[in-house]
């Protein structure tokens, strides 16, 4: 008979092995699911794990690790406080897009005006844009009891219809020759987030890691980072010690929301280049992944981002290689959260065999 | 534009069938919450259900097998849901949003390589008599019979939780494990098959979506249907009837919007295509909901 007792505190020891542990379960059954649809498991996993940065080519893909873990960490580092204090904010992946919006369209107002100026400005108006969308479902949370989780999803599907509307109305290149999609930013020197494109570089990965540092000393070294951890474990205790849950409620859908933003024009104003239909990848939703496998930490989340942009980038080997399907790629990120979840148990039941009694 | 196109005995007719899969969908997240367990996966099992169901019906040509699959497929991805979240104890909100993404991506590689292909449909009924009463007759009694199927399931779930001693032992768990625990209910197994019949509803209104509704295969073609009808659980305060309401009010804005479109008002179409999105946030708002069951997503752990 296996039987689960509940260990006193979470084990310190297995909060950093169940990640790893997850990592290896989620490569063995990505084998067998690569091995089923009639691919070598080893090269597959060879491809996508390791490939990106130690093959031949491994000086191209290495940058774009950095390219695609800034937005993922950026707007996973938002998310981590509010899933702390039990605040879900599901809808990153809006608050990208209207950041991105925002941002954008700050800038083709400017155009073809060059000055330093503008580029804060984007940057000012994409935070701004994520934090009012990011206020939404918090505002009705405090104001009607809404729940947070249905109303922000809800304003992913808005947001999607309203980047439709912008990419084909106000927001449409005048001299595109009628195609849907803006200018290109990323060919408009004052407006684009790159700092060297060849060395892919550019200022979203520069903001992750400022994230990373400025939420590593919030949360262990701020009364703010207290609070929100309180609320997270007891949300009566935390009333006792004076936090108000209203506030926080909005503090942390702010902060999610304008990160989430700032996320979405630094890759709408260099990688992407253009608000298109479709130029947001569903980062808001991958960040919530890393979020969780970093373990809600600074800078386990950065490693996390780190991991998760080696499935995106070792994916698209796998898919122009190996003919592996884009699907199963996304298949493999929603397997690797099914198992960190799973054995998160180790972390706080100690598992033992023991001999059914009597009752 | 020409609001007179718009036929109102049309309207209300296509409102039923818009209503369909998230009253299945919404009705299976009904009772899984009755048991005090919260599956946000619904988007994640509705479009797996959704291809299942045209994979088993364009491969034997039975769209009533096809139904069956959704089923099936559907409740086999929420033991998923339900062994992490019952047997490991992992948190409930979490592990739902996983089991969207891991269903989004399931459903992609299933149906690779039916893009295009047309699923065998049902033809709709003519109930005799009753079809044949004018305006009412059209409105209700000429739909597929998968409406039906869904009235019915919503109806028997009434009589389910309200007469039934299993019932009361399903609320009764839901509403306090622990008090349930003590009287000797097997607390996770009550919570696993509720969850198990919550995905095979899941699965039977996202195969609507994809055998009926639109009727083919395409990747991440539900678009917030199975999120809409977790809103409609709240809305309906964990009671059957009220589920129904606010699924045909759910349908009527889609199918209202889709006819101011198809009659050309002069506002984008993607402002319309936001409405149905934008009116489940205001029917959140502004309906006071009634109380949740007791134990609703807290994860239960028998001390020896």
């Amino acid at each position: 008979m296996i039987t689960l007792d509940k260990r006193p505190q979470p084990s310190r020891l297995w909060t950093i092995a169940t990640p790893l542990l997850a990592v290896v379960l989620t490569m063995v059954c990505g084998g067998l699911l690569f091995a089923a649809l009639g691919k070598n498991p080893v090269v597959t996993i060879r491809t996508i794990f390791l490939d990106p940065l130690f093959s031949e080519f491994a000086w191209y893909y290495r940058p774009q690790l950095l390219i695609k873990g800034a937005p993922l960490v950026l707007i996973a580092i938002g998310l981590s406080f509010g899933f702390r204090a039990g605040i879900w904010n599901i809808g990153a992946e809006g608050q990208y897009i209207v950041g991105a919006i925002c941002g954008a369209a700050v800038g083709l107002a400017f155009y073809p005006v060059e000055s330093a100026l503008i580029f804060p400005l984007m940057v000012l108006a994409a935070a701004l844009g994520g934090i009012a969308w990011g206020m939404i479902p918090g505002v009705l949370r405090v104001k009607f009891g809404t729940n947070e989780i249905l109303v922000s999803l809800m304003l992913v599907y808005v947001a999607e219809q309203l980047l439709a509307a912008m990419a084909l109305g106000r927001l449409r290149n005048p001299q595109g020759m009628g195609f849907p999609g803006s200018r290109n930013l990323a060919q408009y020197p004052s407006a684009t987030s790159w700092i060297n494109e060849s060395a892919g570089m550019h200022w979203g990965i520069v903001a992750a890691f400022i994230a990373v540092i400025f939420a590593y000393i919030a949360l262990s070294r701020h009364i703010f980072g207290f609070q929100v951890r309180l609320s997270g474990q007891s949300p009566r205790a935390a009333r006792f010690a004076g936090v108000n849950p209203g506030l926080l409620v909005l503090v942390c859908m702010g902060i999610s929301g304008g990160l989430a933003g700032l996320a979405g024009l630094f890759e709408v104003a260099g990688p992407a280049g253009q608000i298109s239909i479709d130029f947001n990848a569903g980062y808001g939703f991958t960040a919530i992944i890393v979020a969780f496998l970093g373990r809600l930490h600074p800078v386990g989340i950065l490693l996390a981002g780190g991991l998760m942009a080696l499935t995106y980038i070792g994916g698209e080997i796998a898919q122009s290689n190996l003919g592996l399907p884009g699907a199963a790629i996304q298949l493999l990120q929603g397997m690797l959260l099914f198992f960190l979840l799973a054995v998160d148990l180790l972390t706080n039941y100690r598992v033992r065999l023991r001999k059914s009694e009597v009752a | 534009m020409d609001l007179s196109a718009i036929n109102p005995i049309l309207l209300l007719a296509s409102l039923m069938v818009a209503a369909t899969p998230i009253m299945l969908a919404a009705i299976g997240e009904l009772v899984v919450e009755r048991a005090g367990v919260l599956n946000l996966g619904v988007e994640g099992m509705m479009i797996t259900g959704a291809v299942c169901g045209f994979v088993v019906a364009v491969n034997t040509g039975s769209p009533w097998l096809g139904f069956l699959g959704a089923a099936v497929g559907g409740a086999l991805l929420s033991l998923i849901f339900g062994v992490l979240t019952q047997v490991l104890l992992s948190n409930q909100v979490a592990t739902g949003l996983a089991l969207t993404l891991f269903g989004l991506g399931l459903s992609a590689l299933m149906g690779q390589g039916y893009i295009g292909v047309r699923a065998p449909g049902f033809t709709d009924l003519h109930i005799p008599l009753l079809a044949d009463i004018p305006v009412i007759g059209p409105i209700v009694f000429q739909h597929d019979p998968m409406v039906y199927v869904g009235l019915g399931i919503v109806a028997a779930v009434w009589a389910f939780l309200t007469y039934s001693r299993a019932g009361l032992i399903l609320r009764a768990v839901g509403e306090n494990h622990e008090a349930a625990h003590a009287l000797g209910y097997h607390v996770v197994r009550v919570r696993l098959l509720a969850i198990m019949f919550g995905g095979g509803c899941a699965g039977l209104g996202g195969a609507y979506l994809s055998l009926v509704r639109v009727p083919q295969w395409t990747e991440g073609m539900t678009a917030g249907a199975g999120w809409i009808a977790l809103a409609i659980v709240v809305f309906a305060s964990w009671r059957p009837w009220r589920l129904l309401l606010g699924a045909y009010l759910f349908g009527g804005v889609t199918v209202l919007q889709l006819n101011l479109q198809a009659a050309g008002v002069a506002v984008p179409v993607e402002y319309l295509s936001m409405s149905p999105y934008l009116a489940t946030i205001a029917v959140l708002v502004i309906m006071r909901t009634g109380r949740a069951p007791g134990s609703l997503a807290q994860s239960f752990h028998a001390s020896r």
